[in-house]
C-alpha cells in the first residue's frame, strides 16, 4: 500500500472571522450585570485618575519648567528667581538610584537562586522568605530611623564622615543607598523568583542530562533565561528607590545642595550629603519649608518623566525578552 | 591538552560494530559488546515501587526500545541508566547497574551523564543560539574554557550526525527557539550526542512531533545504532517495530518479557505481553 502524503488544496479560500449571534446585557441576571459594570468602571476610573496625574503635573510643569532649572544647582535665597534651579536634586536622585539598584540587584537574584534552586533546609528557606516579606512591608520611614542608628555606630564612620565633635554624621549617599536597596530588594527577587518557578524542569533536567553541575545549570541556563525578569524587576526596584523620601530626607539629610565630603573624587561624593528630587519637592512644596510650589510643581513633572521612561523601558524589555523566546515553554504562574 | 582529548571516547570503530544493513536481529541477547548490565532494579518513590526486580543488558550497536502501558515504569528504568532518578528527593534503588563493568553509582554524576546521554520526550533547546546549545555540551568540561574555533568543526560534526547540518549552516547564531519542532528535537539529539557518548537514552522523543518529523528522527536512530547503543521509550508500537532490534514489555513495574522485536510481536512468550499487543489494555 502506498503511504499517505497529504495532500495540499489550492481552491481553499479562508473565511473571514465572524462570530455568531451572542447573549445581549439586558437578558443577564442583576449580579452578573452589575459586576460587568463594576469591573468596567474600575477599569475606566483608574483610566481617568491616572490620566489626571499626569495631564495636571504636566499641565502645572510645563507652566513653570523652565530649561535653565535643570542645569542650575539650587541655592539659599528668599527671592524664587534667584534660588536656582534642580540640577543638584536630579544628579542626586540619579545617585541614589544607580546605588539602589547595584546593591539591591545582585543580593536579590542570588537570593532568588538559592531559595528556588537550593532551600535547603526548608526552615531556613522559610524564614529567608518570611524576611523578605518582612523587608517589603516595612515602612520607609521605619527603614530610615534604622539605618540612621546603624551609620551612626563608630565602626561605620567610613560611609559617612565625623563631625567636629567626633560624632558620626551617618548620613551620606552610602549610607542612604545601601538602605535604600532594601525598598527595590523585594521587587527584584519576586521577580526573579516567579521567573525560576516559571521555567519548566525538562530544561534544567536537560543540562544535568548533559553532565552538568546545577551551579552551571544556574549560571549558564537559568540566569540568561530570566534576564527580561531580572531587568523588569530592577527596573521597578528603580521606580521605588527614585519616589523614596522618607529615607532620603533621614538618611540623606536633604539639603539642598550636593556636599561631598573631601577626599578622593567618587567616593567624596558618597560620603557626602545632598537631596533628590522627591526631598526637593518635599522641601519647595506649600507643606514644606521652602514654599516656593513652582519649583515643586516643575521638579514633580520631572519626577514623573522620569517614572514614565521607567515604565516604557519595562516594557520594551519585557517584549525583548518574548521576541527572543525567553519565556517560551514557560509555565503560567 | 586539546578539548578533543580530554573527555571525549571516540566513536566506536567500525570493526567492533554490528552489522547496520540487518533489519532484524533474531537473537534475545544482543551479539555486539555488552555496554550496559541491569542487575534486579529496583525503583521506589516514597517507599512505593515504581520499578521491580528488573534485569537486562544493553549492547553496543542495537536499539532496545521498552514498552508498555501509562505508568508501568518504562521511564524510570530508563532514568535510573543516567542516575536522573536522584533528582528526586523521595526516590530510592535496590540492586546495580555497571556501564562497561564500572558500577555507576561509583561513578561521578557529570562524567556519567557525558557517557550515557538522553534526548527528552519535550524538545528543550536552551534560550541560546544553535551554536551555543550544541557547544554546551562541549564547554565546562576542564578548567580552560575553549574557543570557538576549537569547536566549531565538534558542533558541526555533531550536527551533521543529527542530520541538521544542512538546515541551518546558515544560521548557526540565529536563537535555537525559532526552529520547527522536529528541527529542535534533532537539535537536542545533536547536542547529545556532542561528547560521544556510549548509550543514548531516549525518552518518547517523537511524541510531541507531527509524522513527518517522527520519520526523520526514526531515520536518525537507525543511523546512530551503528555508532552507539540506543534505548528508547516509546507507546508507539509501530515505531517500536521500526526502530528496535530488542524490545522489553513492562507492565505494573514488572519486566514481563525480553526478546527480539520479531519474536515480541508475533510469538510473544507471555500472555500480558500477548495482549497489550493486541490492544487488550494500555
Amino acid at each position: 500500500m502506498a503511504a499517505y502524503e497529504p495532500q495540499s488544496s489550492p481552491v481553499l479560500v479562508v473565511p473571514p472571522h465572524r462570530r455568531g449571534r451572542r447573549s445581549s446585557l439586558r437578558s443577564w441576571r442583576r449580579r452578573d450585570q452589575l459586576i460587568y459594570l463594576l469591573a468596567w468602571s474600575a477599569g475606566i476610573a483608574l483610566c481617568l485618575i491616572a490620566a489626571a496625574i499626569v495631564v495636571f503635573l504636566a499641565a502645572q510643569g510645563l507652566r513653570y519648567l523652565d530649561p535653565k532649572l535643570l542645569v542650575t544647582s539650587p541655592s539659599a535665597s528668599v527671592d524664587q528667581s534667584h534660588s536656582g534651579g534642580i540640577l543638584d536634586p536630579i544628579e542626586g536622585t540619579l545617585t541614589l538610584a544607580v546605588l539602589g539598584t547595584l546593591i539591591a540587584t545582585p543580593i536579590a537574584v542570588a537570593t532568588a537562586v538559592w531559595v528556588i534552586e537550593y532551600g535547603r533546609p526548608r526552615w531556613l528557606a522559610r524564614i529567608v522568605e518570611t524576611s523578605i516579606e518582612l523587608i517589603a512591608g516595612t515602612p520607609d520611614i521605619v527603614i530610615a530611623i534604622f539605618g540612621l542608628a546603624v551609620f551612626q555606630l563608630g565602626i561605620l564612620a567610613p560611609f559617612s564622615f565625623r563631625s567636629s565633635a567626633g560624632g558620626v554624621y551617618g548620613r551620606s549617599f552610602l549610607a542612604a543607598g545601601i538602605m535604600v536597596s532594601l525598598v527595590a530588594l523585594p521587587l527584584t527577587y519576586t521577580a526573579t523568583r516567579n521567573g525560576l518557578r516559571a521555567i519548566p524542569r525538562h530544561l534544567r533536567e536537560a543540562s544535568y542530562a548533559l553532565g552538568k553541575t546545577r551551579i552551571t545549570t544556574i549560571r549558564r541556563v537559568l540566569l540568561p533565561s530570566l534576564r527580561a525578569d531580572i531587568a523588569t524587576g530592577a527596573t521597578l526596584g528603580l521606580g521605588r528607590i527614585i519616589g523614596s523620601t522618607a529615607i532620603v530626607v533621614v538618611l540623606l539629610g536633604a539639603t539642598l545642595q550636593n556636599s561631598p565630603e573631601n577626599g578622593v573624587p567618587l567616593l567624596g561624593f558618597l560620603r557626602g550629603t545632598g537631596s533628590t528630587l522627591p526631598s526637593y519637592i518635599l522641601n519647595n512644596s506649600p507643606a514644606g519649608e521652602g514654599n516656593a510650589p513652582q519649583k515643586a510643581y516643575a521638579a514633580a513633572f520631572v519626577l514623573m518623566l522620569m517614572i514614565l521612561a521607567l515604565n516604557w523601558v519595562v516594557g520594551r524589555i519585557s517584549r525583548a525578552g518574548a521576541a527572543a523566546g525567553l519565556y517560551a515553554g514557560r509555565v503560567a504562574r | 591538552m586539546s578539548i578533543n582529548q580530554l573527555v571525549f571516547r571516540p566513536p566506536t570503530p567500525a570493526t567492533a560494530r554490528p552489522d547496520a544493513t540487518t533489519a532484524l536481529r533474531a537473537v534475545e541477547e544482543f551479539s555486539g559488546a555488552e555496554r550496559m548490565r541491569l542487575n534486579e532494579i529496583s525503583v521506589f518513590y516514597d517507599g512505593v515501587p515504581a520499578v521491580r526486580r528488573a534485569s537486562l543488558s544493553i549492547h553496543q550497536g542495537e536499539v532496545l526500545a521498552l514498552i508498555g502501558p501509562s505508568g508501568c515504569g518504562k521511564t524510570t528504568l530508563l532514568r535510573t541508566l543516567n542516575r536522573l532518578t536522584e533528582l528526586t528527593p523521595n526516590a530510592s534503588h535496590s540492586g546495580s547497574i555497571t556501564l562497561d563493568g564500572d558500577d555507576i553509582h561509583e561513578l561521578e554524576d557529570t562524567r556519567l551523564r557525558t557517557r550515557v546521554s538522553m534526548v527528552f520526550q519535550q524538545p528543550n533547546p536552551f534560550p541560546m543560539s544553535i551554536f551555543d546549545n550544541v557547544a554546551f555540551a562541549l564547554r565546562e568540561q576542564s578548567r580552560r574554557r575553549p574557543r570557538r574555533r576549537e569547536l566549531e568543526p565538534l558542533v558541526k560534526q555533531a550536527l551533521q550526525r543529527a542530520g541538521l547540518y544542512e538546515e541551518v549552516r546558515d544560521k548557526l547564531d540565529s536563537p535555537a527557539l525559532r526552529l520547527s519542532g522536529g528541527q529542535q528535537q534533532r537539535l537536542c539529539i545533536a547536542r547529545a550526542i556532542a561528547t560521544n557518548p556510549e548509550i543514548l537514552l531516549m525518552d518518547e522523543p517523537c511524541s510531541a512531533l507531527d509524522p513527518r518529523s517522527s520519520a526523520v528522527i526514526e531515520d536518525l536512530i537507525l543511523q546512530l545504532r551503528n555508532e552507539l547503543a540506543i534505548v528508547i521509550v516509546t507507546h508507539n508500537l509501530q515505531q517500536a517495530r521500526r526502530v528496535a532490534d530488542r524490545v522489553a514489555f513492562m507492565y505494573l513495574g514488572d519486566l514481563v518479557e525480553l526478546g527480539s522485536t520479531d519474536q515480541l510481536f508475533t510469538a510473544p512468550r507471555e500472555t500480558r505481553t500477548r495482549e497489550y499487543i493486541a490492544g487488550a489494555f494500555g
